[in-house]
């Protein structure tokens, strides 16, 4: 089954790339955004049937490789 | 005395680290990722580049190869483990090192000369350095040093500052900090100093020719250290 994970930098991270990406907005006329924060999406195709273990496979995944916990959090999303 | 240079897929400072190893006396040795065992050294260095492309963040996919295991017990058990640039980016993935390297706070590729202040002299790498501002060499995309502000106390705390960006009289201020490290900050050790990251380049600077020897000095300090 699918398995997606979502990778976000935390609050206090800075996020020069999304702050950049929020001028270009600003520049292009969407004047009414407050912030914008840049992260990372992974869909995760795995042989497990049983959507608590896929689950626990990626939440052990983010854990040991797709998220650095010192500036990242993530949240994991059933897809199929 | 014997040093081993770990060769990542993408690194590329490698083969510099070797001709600076070597021309100040270390027998050295290099040593493919996907080896598992280490040659017996008395210094294991990864070098600057982009292992595995950079991919996913720069550093995490080396710190799972085979040959870090050996690196990771080799510094758990006191052994001299220097990081550097992207050699740094892996310490800190592999939990060697505390904090994370982010990228350049200008989203600018720095690579430039700049000048660090070295102040902890109480462990094998800068031990007996007779001055404190050297010239280094910077090169990078993700060196802007960041930790938790209780990571940043203990580091404070442990005198894990190993090296500083400044200016040429060793004074730390936002105008010498090339990337927006916290607390201008070049490299950290672990707490026992036996592991040490940082971003600038030693290696560059061995040679009148290249551009500068403030490098020659650090890496003739070195092996007398370890000697």
């Amino acid at each position: 089954m699918k398995i997606s994970a979502i990778i976000t930098l935390k609050k206090d991270v800075l996020d020069p790339q999304g702050k950049v990406i929020h001028q270009a907005l600003d520049g292009m006329g969407f004047n009414s955004v407050n912030e914008v924060r840049q992260g990372k999406y992974f869909e995760i195709e795995v042989k497990e049937d049983d959507p608590k273990k896929a689950k626990s496979l990626v939440d052990e995944m983010c854990k040991k490789l797709l998220a650095n916990l010192v500036i990242e959090n993530y949240k994991i999303i059933e897809t199929q | 005395m014997k040093s081993s240079v770990i060769t990542f897929p993408g690194s590329n400072c490698d083969r510099d680290m070797d001709v600076a190893l070597k021309k100040f006396g270390f027998k050295n040795k290099m040593v493919w990722h996907d080896d598992q065992e280490l040659p017996k050294s008395d210094l294991i260095v990864l070098p600057g580049g982009f292992s595995y492309g950079d991919y996913l963040r720069c550093g995490s996919m080396a710190s799972k190869s085979k040959i870090m295991k050996s690196v990771i017990n080799f510094a758990k058990s006191g052994g001299l483990v220097m990081g550097i640039c992207n050699g740094f980016q892996i310490l800190v993935e592999a939990g060697l090192v505390p904090g994370v390297l982010l990228r350049n706070k200008y989203l600018e590729f720095i690579c430039k000369n700049v000048f660090v202040k070295i102040e902890n002299k109480e462990n094998s790498y800068f031990k007996n350095l007779d001055k404190n501002v050297f010239e280094f060499h910077i090169a990078h995309n993700e060196g802007n040093y960041f930790c938790t502000n209780e990571q940043l106390k203990e580091i404070e705390d442990n005198n894990q500052i190993a090296i500083y960006y400044c200016d040429h009289d060793g004074n730390l201020d936002n105008e010498n900090n090339p990337n927006g490290s916290i607390r201008n900050i070049a490299g950290i050790f672990n707490k026992e100093k036996n592991v040490l990251g940082m971003m600038p380049h030693p290696e560059r600077m061995i040679d009148q020719s290249l551009s500068g020897e403030d490098g020659a000095i650090f890496f003739k300090n070195l092996i007398n250290n370890i000697k």
